[in-house]
Parts: structure tokens; C-alpha cells; sequence
């Protein structure tokens, strides 16, 4: 459990920043993605732990990713059939979970040495630190944004209009945003940590 | 248990055995979602081009193809004929597309038999969220005559934003959106409405207004 705030992926650890600044332009996005990211690391993280000792050592690399890879595959089927809406928002970012660091780092690091169940419960720290960290990333920038937060068109969800639409500062939806927010942040919980 | 040695049988064997099973695995999940997942595109074409015809009663032929190029790029468009339930022709809702600012910006457009624009939807976009992404909203009829398509006729207007010397307005900060958004939408008024639309031969490149 030391995914959440010891161990953050996103704060701490800085793995998987292109989806931490690519899909975090409004909370419900970041939501979303860290949840397929959790969904995709707790399942590698179970099935790379039942098979850790079948996979011989110099091909592990390449059996990890396939694994990973089918999952991810099966996911971005899976939302385009039944959550047609995040898929449309996500698109892109689905298919790169692949190479999301924080997956093939976990897979390494943690699920090839520990347990099935221990992997899970990695898996599912790691996943709701990177969750929460999208989510509250998404969450600032979309508020200084555009003023709203939680706001998503796809589930029609209307969101708590916090100040009107017209004083937001469309930097922090765009790129450039989302590093200083995300700097931001890390320089926060940084000094969270140390407290 | 020992962990396999990495001998060469060993690794061939179980990388097979992993791609096998995970192929299967994704072969399983496909044929769950393949139908569902065409379902959803088809419910939301028919939903989409009920949405850009303005109407609900009607019924819509099947798709055809039309192919042209447009300054050296060759277009796809495809035209659905649409008629009310009489047989009476209602004009033809039409997808077209546009390299936007973020990508390829997919325009479903409802056309009466005249070529004027009766709605739009946009079917898929990458554009700027809080700037480009506002063009499914921007061009509606609520917005006012300034901003508005629907209503319009491309060859009877000046169908470029008001920057260029147009009759609409662009959304704010997002000229190169609405460029291609309006773009789109002309070329499919060109190709599908001035052109017959019998042949599916490549049309020469003609000159925009």
C-alpha cells in the first residue's frame, strides 16, 4: 500500500507521465484513465505473479509485454463496446498503456519476486495512487481551466460550476498547463512527505 | 517450483504457449465485442444523421461513396440519401472531413435538395478541449446569424470565417478549427451537391470561391 502517497507513481516515483499530462485536461478524464491503468496493472500484476516462475528469465521481457499488451487490447475493446463515450475522450491513450512505465515497472519490480495476492494489492495501491494523482491533476487544471470542476459531456454529468466559464485561464487545459500544475503538485506533496 | 531454465526450447516453447493463449484470449474478447461495438456506431450514425436532417421520421438509403481530389488530397465522402416515409427526397446528410488543428476533424452534414445546410454533427475530432472541441456547439442555429451554418447555403454565401472575409464567425481562438470545420463542410456542398452525384470517378481539383 505504499503506492498511494509514499510511493506515488505519479508524485514520488515519476513514471508514466505521458498519460499523467496528456488526458488529464478535466478530472472525470484523469478519473477514467487511472482507472483503465489500475484495472490493466492489477490484472498483469496477478497473471505475471502465476506465471513468474514458468517464464524463463531472458525471454520474461518480451512475455511480460504480450501479456500487458492482450490486456490493454481487451480493455480498449471492451470500453469501445459498452463506455463508448471515455473511449472517444481516451482514444489515443488507451493503446499506451502498453508502454506506461508504471506497468512494466510493477511487473518487474514487484509482481516477478512476490506473490499473487501481495501482486494484487501492489497492484491496486500503485493503481489508486495513479488514479488519485490524475484525478486531482485533471481536477486543478480543469478548475483554473475553465472554472468547473467534474464536468464531463460524454456521461452528462454537469459538474459544480465554481466560478462562471468565462474566467478561466485556457492555459492549464493546454499543455503547457499541465506541466506547471503537475509541477506544482509534486513540489507540494514533496513537501507533504517531508513534514 | 524451480524457475525454467533459459534454454532455447524452453524459451521458444513458452513464448509460444504466451502468444498462443493471449491470442485466443483477444479472439474470445473480439467476437463478445464486435457486434456491440458495431452496433454502437450504427446508432449513433442513424442518431447522428436524424440529428443533422432535422428530423425524425424518415428513412436513409444505403451509403455511397464518393471520391474526389481536392488540392492534391483525395476525399472520401459519403453521401446517405435521405427520404421521408412518402418517398419524398428530404436532400442527403453527407461525412465529410478536414485536417483540423489536432487531427482529423469527421463533419456529418445534412443537406436539403438545394445544397442549405439544415444541421451538422462532428463525428470524431482531436481538437483543443475548451477552444476547438467547442465546434459541435459553436456552429449552431441558438448561437445567432453571425455564428450559425445551419440555414446557410455554401454556394450562396461567402462560407469562410468572417477573417478571411467570410459570413461566420470563428470560434474564438480557434481559427485553424473552424477554417477546416467550414472547409469541410464546402467541399461536401461542392463535390455531393453542385456535382451530380452518379459517378464515383475521381473529380479534377477545382478552385474554391
Amino acid at each position: 500500500m505504499n503506492g498511494i502517497v509514499k510511493e506515488n507513481p505519479t508524485f514520488v516515483l515519476l513514471l508514466g507521465m505521458c498519460p499523467t499530462l496528456g488526458t488529464t485536461s478535466s478530472a472525470i478524464n484523469g478519473l477514467s484513465m487511472g482507472v483503465a491503468t489500475m484495472f490493466v496493472l492489477i490484472l498483469s500484476n496477478l497473471i505475471i505473479s502465476l506465471i513468474k516462475n514458468l517464464v524463463p528469465d531472458m525471454v520474461r521481457i518480451p512475455s511480460y509485454i504480450v501479456v500487458i499488451a492482450s490486456l490493454v487490447t481487451m480493455l480498449q475493446m471492451l470500453m469501445q463496446a459498452y463506455v463508448p463515450g471515455i473511449y472517444a475522450t481516451l482514444g489515443l491513450f488507451i493503446p499506451l498503456i502498453v508502454v506506461n512505465c508504471i506497468i512494466l515497472g510493477r511487473a518487474e519490480a514487484f509482481a516477478a519476486k512476490n506473490s499473487p495476492v501481495a501482486s494484487i494489492f501492489d497492484g491496486i495501491g500503485i493503481g489508486l495512487g495513479f488514479t488519485m494523482a490524475l484525478t486531482l491533476l485533471g481536477a486543478v487544471r480543469e478548475f483554473l481551466g475553465t472554472g468547473v470542476l467534474f464536468k464531463s459531456d460524454d456521461f452528462g454529468i454537469a459538474g459544480i460550476t465554481l466560478q462562471g466559464e468565462d474566467y478561466g485561464m485556457l492555459m492549464f487545459v493546454l499543455a503547457p498547463g499541465a506541466f506547471i500544475a503537475l509541477g506544482y503538485l509534486i513540489a507540494i506533496v514533496n513537501k507533504m512527505r517531508k513534514a | 517450483m524451480e524457475k525454467l531454465k533459459s534454454s532455447l526450447t524452453n524459451m521458444a516453447l513458452v513464448l509460444t504457449i504466451i502468444a498462443v493463449v493471449a491470442g485466443a484470449a483477444l479472439a474470445g474478447i473480439n467476437a463478445m465485442t464486435a457486434p456491440q461495438i458495431e452496433k454502437i456506431n450504427a446508432d449513433n450514425l442513424a442518431a447522428g444523421i436524424k440529428k443533422v436532417m432535422g428530423s425524425d421520421n424518415i428513412s436513409v438509403a444505403e451509403p455511397q461513396e464518393k471520391k474526389a481530389t481536392i488540392a492534391g488530397k483525395e476525399k472520401t465522402f459519403t453521401v446517405y440519401a435521405v427520404t421521408d416515409p412518402q418517398g419524398q427526397s428530404l436532400g442527403s446528410a453527407v461525412k465529410t472531413s478536414e485536417n483540423g488543428f489536432g487531427g482529423e476533424l469527421q463533419v456529418l452534414v445534412g443537406f436539403d435538395p438545394t445544397g442549405t445546410i439544415l444541421g451538422y454533427t462532428i463525428l470524431q475530432h482531436a481538437e483543443t478541449p475548451g477552444l476547438g472541441a467547442k465546434a459541435g456547439l459553436w456552429f449552431q442555429k441558438e448561437n445567432g446569424e453571425s455564428r450559425t451554418v445551419v440555414g446557410k447555403n455554401p454556394g450562396q454565401c461567402n462560407f469562410t470565417v468572417s477573417k478571411d472575409g467570410g459570413d461566420i464567425d470563428a470560434i474564438t481562438a480557434s481559427t485553424i478549427t473552424s477554417r477546416a470545420f467550414l472547409l469541410a463542410i464546402k467541399n461536401a456542398y461542392d463535390e455531393v451537391i453542385v456535382k451530380p452525384t452518379d459517378g464515383t470517378t475521381g473529380a479534377t481539383e477545382q478552385a474554391t470561391k
